[in-house]
């Protein structure tokens, strides 16, 4: 119950979040929220080469949806674009440790990724608008 | 005969959600400014309908319309006796925001023009807010909003202004915040307002199932609220106007049981309120909230508005003796309803509610559509526990202690 969720590790990332910030010169911008709670997350990705280079977020919202998002960022920090697009719910959730959360909930762990992926069709649909179309496909977040 | 005070351990009973569990525990249901529970009469009066009386209404001859018929009926006057006018000036709709998009498309539209303005406020929910900016976008009408001070309360001298000014020509407020639970006094603004000649329109939707609500005294021009926050069912609402205001007010919808006579190029339309009431309404929900009603007077609505107080004062002296805790409106519960928004440290409302769910505890935790207000009060959400007849002391003690269960959780 409440206790597994606002774990430590939870907590921590929820006060010290990770990268977070704006991102100069960033070559994708993204912004989204979820109405229902009103968690709101920008995500700011420098690309070189097909990998992340530097990945920051700014956003406000409940411990789920900012820990998550702090998390995700050290995920995908350094990583191929082709690996990060392939990134599933079930990855976000175990990278967070949630494996439990209710419908509502779960709406805020994946907020950051559905983020990150509506950035990532937006970096492609210039370049590739083949993965483009393969990520909005290939995502159940759309 | 009344009872002198609402006995909620005993009323509990009438209401079968509170024997579910959650999470193992009992419920306690604290969400009540959203939805209330259902008591039996009322559930079984919609099973009722449907096994005893189902038909069509106002058109066929036969017995079980007739029944139906006088049904419906009955709820119209019951839900205008409630509330003291006649009932030919009920209107049936679907909810509070059907009502005010009603009031909306078929007044506003007609009876307002370019840079009139309209007064609401930022206490209002959002339905309250967008049909006009929707109105504003489509005919020029501008909206004027009148502030709240640090308390909660409305900056009457603004709105008298606006009224005085004649910057307004219409004046559309809340007359129970949704958030806040602030009272708005009404009477005095109406007053001010028909002495400048500008209707006013009250949304009731937490006022009318709180305290007694008398449109005779009140003299609004509108008032507007929904059956399924007094013990009625979802999907219908009231729209209550003077009868001679209904009659020159052009229809909402067009379709059946509105018309008197159909021709290939034109209608004469049906009186009021069937007018405004095309296709067939919600019927069996509507003979449904005539029990909530009849629920409700049995208990008495003073005593109601006392019971709340009475929860209310105990809620508040528990809650603001804890740390890091912030409660946002009145603190005198003689001018707020059973309404309780705060925040506690950097817990954000959405996992205290998350918290609370494991006790059984349901209460409320975002924006409350009043986006408005979370902007005045530079929050991005509010926690929110409002009550109604069935809440006891007990509720509030677990509630209270599980907000002290968060606070250790979240270990501050």
């Amino acid at each position: 119950m409440s206790d597994d969720i606002y774990r430590e590790i939870i907590l921590d990332h929820y006060r010290n979040p990770r990268n977070k910030g704006k991102l100069e010169n960033a070559d994708v911008t993204v912004h989204d929220s979820n109405p229902l709670c009103g968690d709101e997350i920008d995500i700011h990705l420098k690309v070189d080469e097909g990998v992340i280079r530097d990945v920051k977020f700014e956003g406000k919202g409940c411990a789920i949806s900012q820990a998550s998002a702090s998390m995700l960022t050290e995920l995908v920090m350094g990583k191929d674009l082709d690996v990060v697009k392939d990134l599933k719910k079930e990855d976000i959730l175990e990278n967070i440790g949630l494996t439990n959360l209710g419908p509502a909930r779960i709406k805020c762990a994946l907020l950051s990724l559905k983020v990150l992926k509506v950035g990532m069709v937006k970096y492609y649909s210039e370049n590739d608008p083949k993965s483009a179309e393969q990520i909005k496909n290939e995502s159940s977040l759309y | 005969m009344q009872r002198s005070i609402v006995n909620s351990y005993e009323l509990r009973n009438d209401f079968p959600i509170f024997k579910k569990k959650i999470n193992g525990k009992e419920l306690v249901y604290l969400d009540n400014a959203s939805t209330t529970q259902k008591p039996y009469t009322v559930i079984k009066s919609i099973t009722d309908f449907y096994s005893n009386y189902n038909s069509n209404i106002h058109r066929a001859v036969y017995q079980l319309a007739e029944e139906a018929t006088t049904l419906y009926e009955q709820s119209r006057e019951k839900i205008a006796n409630f509330i003291n006018v006649r009932p030919e000036e009920i209107v049936f709709t679907r909810n509070t925001t059907e009502s005010i998009n009603l009031i909306a498309h078929s007044w506003a539209r007609t009876n307002l023009k370019k840079d009139d303005g309209i007064a609401i406020s930022e206490l209002e929910h959002h339905s309250n807010i967008v049909p006009w900016q929707i109105l504003s976008q489509e005919i020029g009408t501008r909206l004027e909003y009148v502030g709240i001070d640090e308390n909660g309360f409305l900056d009457l001298e603004h709105l008298i202004e606006l009224i005085s000014s004649k910057k307004v020509k219409l004046v559309s407020l809340s007359h129970m915040s949704n958030v806040l639970g602030t009272i708005v006094p009404i009477e005095r603004i109406i007053k001010i307002a028909h002495e400048n000649d500008i209707p006013v329109l009250v949304d009731g939707a937490q006022s009318v199932p709180h305290m007694p609500v008398n449109v005779k005294n009140m003299d609004c021009d509108f008032l507007v609220f929904s059956a399924h926050k007094m013990l009625g069912p979802t999907g219908v609402g009231v729209l209550y106007a003077k009868k001679e205001v209904l009659e020159k007010m052009r229809p909402f919808m067009g379709g059946g049981d509105m018309i008197k006579e159909v021709f290939k190029f034109h209608t004469n339309y049906n009186e009021v309120p069937y007018k405004f009431e095309a296709g067939t309404p919600n019927i069996a929900d509507v003979v449904g909230f005539g029990a909530a009603i009849d629920y409700l007077k049995k208990i008495g609505m003073e005593n109601i508005r006392k019971h709340e107080i009475d929860l209310t004062e105990y809620a508040l002296e528990s809650i603001l003796s804890l740390n890091h805790l912030t409660v946002y409106g009145p603190r005198d519960p003689n001018y707020r309803g059973g309404v309780i928004s705060f925040n506690i440290a950097d817990i954000h409302p959405h996992d205290l509610a998350t918290i609370m769910n494991d006790h059984g505890i349901a209460i409320r935790s975002g924006h409350h559509c009043a986006q408005v207000l979370m902007q005045r009060l530079d929050v991005p959400a509010t926690s929110r526990a409002s009550f109604y007849i069935y809440n006891t002391k007990e509720e509030i003690d677990k509630f209270v202690n599980t907000i002290k269960e968060a606070g250790r959780i979240f270990k501050i």
